[in-house]
């Protein structure tokens, strides 16, 4: 079918993303004995229940406080009240984290307010913790809710004031996939260091197959590291474009005095070394043998393929943060990235993405607020060779008849959203091989004889 | 487990107790609802036409999680599948966004000349009081197509209110074209949503039966078709639910009678297409439906023999949005010797329940608008071998080591007609024989047959 090639000023064709409370859910679900909460309509938990669990393929529970037209009218505060009892009571969490929507922010629920009142009418020892976010879906998308709920877990749990520097560092990833995070857990564990990953749902959104069904999946940071994280000797943040409301890091440096360190998006060999580099003097230990093969062996496949790959062209999509560290890798590896565009608009987003291209090579189109009729029009004028996003570019892939690498979230239309690596040595090899092999194929696929070496 | 206070008369045994079974009623605050709201009703229904512009009036989330999420196929135009929404920020928030919407709404139609458009009306559009119902007459006379308000805030009751929204919308589209072509065998096929090509099979039945089809609402849906619907002889819904309301307003506004059905197993196609012979009564299309039936049916039952021979005795649980859907798949199940030992909908009604009650096996459970929670403990209690329902109960299915066979509008698979009860049989033969299971750590397994 044609699209809309002009960019229109008004309608959203296509989104290239999801709403606030959705980001808001997905980081609640990487702590540990967690519920997310949506104080809205039934509705919006049971589409950010569907979305979450098409991609990590895993039951997600989202509960609502399943508004009707009378809480619309006089206020949601009973429903909220019941909501929370009726989730302590069937689950018995360790924590809700209770996200906003766009109906009770505009009716002037006021959580910050209401919250509290409830965990004063809480009775018996032992209460889950609550944390309230403003989500409201009309400002942002679901990576600045993500963001913001991160903020607001540390803005509630992070409570102890004590400045001595450990070892311990905190680390917060932004929206990686679970393997993403099981292998960054794995390399600070290599370097000997105690860290807190915050959030961490390498496990709850991952979860192996168990002999019994848990309402509530192991795994997730636990609220006592959440605790202590104005202890820590620095925050790694992989994020580099948030604002001050969603910036974790900037919190516990302000009130804790915890330094912290942006480090944005770990992907590819340029952005890994810095990873690795500032690892390396935190833990004061050098980088293990093992992750130095990985790089060799990286740069030898680098070698072996590097001419199915120079000057090829790419488009980019997805949230700010990963974006970025996309664009920097492509251009590591020759590749031209001519469109970067995101659903988001992050700061500096742009500058970043000016940055990772070297000196030589035609800056690419930079898009911010984006939606898909954008993209696959900035993408038709580009003569791009493959896309690299989620699964939103399909139908701009089909149209265009080139290949898109799967990457980020949501990835609705594969097997394995949740096991695809992006970062640090191995995930920079995962992607690398599966674009120079997608290339290939097409390579193959369009030849009227084919051929049967690379 | 317990169940919540607000929630016990929501479930019942059957023989255990007497009573009716609480239903239609709003989903309990904290409870996991498996349902959604009113919006999603509305879309749901209107969803498959296909040449018709849908627009979301409302922040971004809304258009998102529904886009072209929903197998509903076109035999021609795929406007459907496309997600347009008015993505309202702060500021529309805050000054009202109707100029947003009408501008929205000129550049669309210039842009992509649909034959109707469809406005969404989401639950912050409901709040802030955009004036929706007068944009859509401004730019239906500007433009001169329909442009149909769905007002369909997602607080204002529940995804069966939803439908009752979408089936006023399409009955406004009703009686605006002509009919002098129409002949007098002819119906409507109403609440087949073309899920894998469904409505392609069913029509294919009619056809051949001498049945001349006029609109088939909304699966492979198109704005002409539906504007002369009011020119059938008959109406024949299928999922009772959704499309009720509109055949009743149908039945009041044009005396055009309706009947349901079921296209899902072999006993409910072959009674639809009977039914619909029937109400005709005419000899020579009774005569050719028996001939259709008996071709299919021998098409079709070696293969499904052979799957029964495997499945015997095993058992299914299911929890399906409507009713209709549910009593067909009981008595396809018992064609494989299958038994179902748990039953829900989201949206059934009391005499729905009883109904089921009385197909039902002693023993099983019949569950009203169910959680996660209930359902994995249902699951377990009743041992049994597959789930049938949509995606957000295959996570739980697979994580509780069971079966699965998707039954709803996300699915890829034809589940209608004589065809579609093959590829049923096919599913659940391939899920439960599959040799994977032997490698989940199941606790439940002693009694069902598989190793553990």
């Amino acid at each position: 079918m044609k699209l809309l090639t002009k960019l229109t000023p008004t309608a959203t064709q296509n989104a290239c993303k999801a709403c606030a409370p959705l980001g808001a859910c997905l980081a609640f679900r990487g702590i540990e004995a967690a519920i997310p909460l949506i104080h809205g309509s039934q509705g919006c938990a049971t589409y950010i229940r569907r979305y979450l669990i098409g991609h990590f393929r895993e039951p997600v529970d989202v509960a609502s406080s399943s508004f009707s037209e009378g809480s619309a009218i006089f206020g949601g505060k009973d429903n909220l009240f019941k909501a929370l009892s009726n989730v302590i009571s069937q689950y018995n969490p360790q924590f809700i984290g209770v996200a906003s929507s766009c109906l009770t922010e505009t009716i002037g629920d006021d959580l910050e307010r209401l919250v509290p009142e409830f965990e004063s009418q809480l009775t018996g020892d032992f209460h889950p913790a609550l944390v309230p976010v403003a989500t409201p879906s009309y400002a942002g998308t679901h990576d600045s809710g993500f963001h913001s709920a991160v903020h607001s877990i540390i803005d509630r749990l992070a409570i102890e004031p004590y400045p001595g520097f450990g070892r311990a560092v905190n680390i917060m990833p932004g929206i990686l996939s679970p393997a993403d995070i099981r292998y960054l857990k794995e390399i600070l564990e290599d370097f000997g260091l105690v860290y807190t990953m915050l959030p961490d749902y390498s496990d709850t959104l991952d979860a192996p197959a168990a002999s019994t069904y848990e309402p509530i999946p192991r795994g997730g940071t636990p609220i006592s590291s959440i605790a202590s994280m104005g202890r820590a000797a620095a925050t790694l943040v992989l994020s580099s474009t948030l604002s001050k409301q969603m910036d974790g890091g900037a919190l516990l440096e302000t009130r804790f005095g915890v330094p912290e360190i942006i480090v944005g998006a770990p992907i590819g060999i340029g952005k890994t070394d810095v990873l690795f580099n500032i690892l390396s003097d935190l833990s004061g230990r050098k980088i293990p043998p093992k992750y130095v093969a990985e790089r060799g062996r990286l740069i030898d496949s680098y070698v072996d393929a590097h001419k199915y790959l120079f000057g090829k062209k790419a488009v980019i999509y997805g949230e700010e943060g990963l974006v970025i560290g996309l664009t920097s890798f492509l251009a590591e590896i020759g590749v031209f990235p001519v469109v970067c565009a995101s659903g988001g608009k992050g700061n500096g987003f742009q500058a970043a993405i000016r940055n990772s291209i070297p000196a030589g090579i035609d800056q690419p189109t930079i898009l911010e607020g984006a939606d898909f009729s954008e993209i696959t029009a900035a993408a038709t004028t580009s003569g791009a060779d493959f896309l690299v996003g989620n699964s939103g570019g399909y139908g701009t892939s089909q149209r265009l008849g080139i290949p898109l690498i799967r990457v980020g979230f949501p990835v609705l239309d594969r097997t394995g959203g949740q096991r695809i690596l992006h970062v640090g040595y191995r995930g920079a090899q995962h992607l690398f091989d599966q674009i120079v092999n997608e290339l290939l194929r097409k390579l193959q696929d369009d030849s009227p004889v084919g051929y049967g070496h690379f | 487990m317990e169940i919540l206070k607000d929630r016990r008369n929501q479930i019942h045994r059957k023989g255990d107790e007497p009573g009716s079974i609480t239903c239609e009623k709003a989903s309990v605050a904290g409870s996991v609802s498996q349902r959604a709201c009113v919006f999603c009703g509305s879309r749901v229904v209107l969803y498959p036409v296909a040449d018709a512009l849908h627009l979301v009036h409302g922040p971004i989330g809304c258009a998102t999680y529904t886009w072209d999420i929903r197998g509903a196929l076109s035999s021609g135009p795929e406007l459907h599948r496309m997600s347009f929404s008015t993505d309202l920020n702060e500021m529309d928030v805050v000054y009202g966004a109707e100029q947003k919407l009408y501008h929205s709404l000129i550049e669309l139609i210039d842009a992509y000349k649909p034959k109707a458009a469809f406005v969404y009306s989401t639950c912050i559009v409901g709040l802030i009081g955009d004036d929706v119902v007068s944009i859509c007459k401004k730019v239906a006379a500007e433009k001169d197509i329909p442009v149909l308000p769905v007002e369909a805030p997602g607080f204002a009751g529940t995804k069966k209110d939803g439908y009752k929204i979408a089936c006023d919308a399409l009955l406004s589209l009703a009686g605006t074209a002509n009919t002098d072509t129409i002949s007098a065998k002819s119906i409507n096929i109403l609440g087949d949503f073309n899920i894998a090509g469904e409505t392609w099979v069913i029509r294919d039945y009619y056809q051949r039966m001498g049945v001349n089809v006029v609109a088939t609402v909304t699966g492979d849906g198109r704005v002409n078709d539906i504007q002369k619907m009011h020119g059938a002889t008959l109406n024949v819904v299928q999922c009772s639910g959704s499309m009720t309301h509109l055949a009743r307003s149908l039945k009041e506004k044009y005396n055009i009678p309706f009947i349901r059905v079921s296209y899902f197993g072999i006993e409910d196609t072959a009674a639809a297409l009977y039914d619909v012979a029937r109400f005709f009564g005419d000899d020579s299309m009774l005569a050719r439906t028996k001939e259709l039936v008996r071709q299919e049916t021998q098409a079709i039952m070696p293969e499904i023999r052979r799957y029964a021979r495997d499945l015997e005795g095993k058992k299914a649980a299911i929890y399906v949005g409507g009713a209709f859907k549910a009593f067909s798949l009981v008595r396809a199940l018992r064609t494989l010797g299958m038994g179902t030992v748990l039953v829900g909908t989201q949206t059934g009604n009391p005499e729905d329940y009883e109904q089921l009650r009385e197909i039902c096996d002693p023993g099983t459970i019949i569950v009203d608008d169910a959680n996660p929670l209930e359902l994995c403990s249902f699951l377990k209690e009743q041992r049994c071998d597959v789930f049938i329902g949509g995606v957000k109960e295959r996570a739980l299915a697979y994580k509780l080591g069971l079966g699965f066979c998707d039954h709803n509008h996300e699915r890829k698979e034809a589940l209608a007609g004589f065809i579609g009860m093959r590829n049923f049989a096919r599913e659940i033969h391939a899920t439960i024989m599959s040799p994977i299971w032997k490698f989940v750590p199941r606790d439940n397994c002693e009694d069902s047959g598989n190793p553990s």
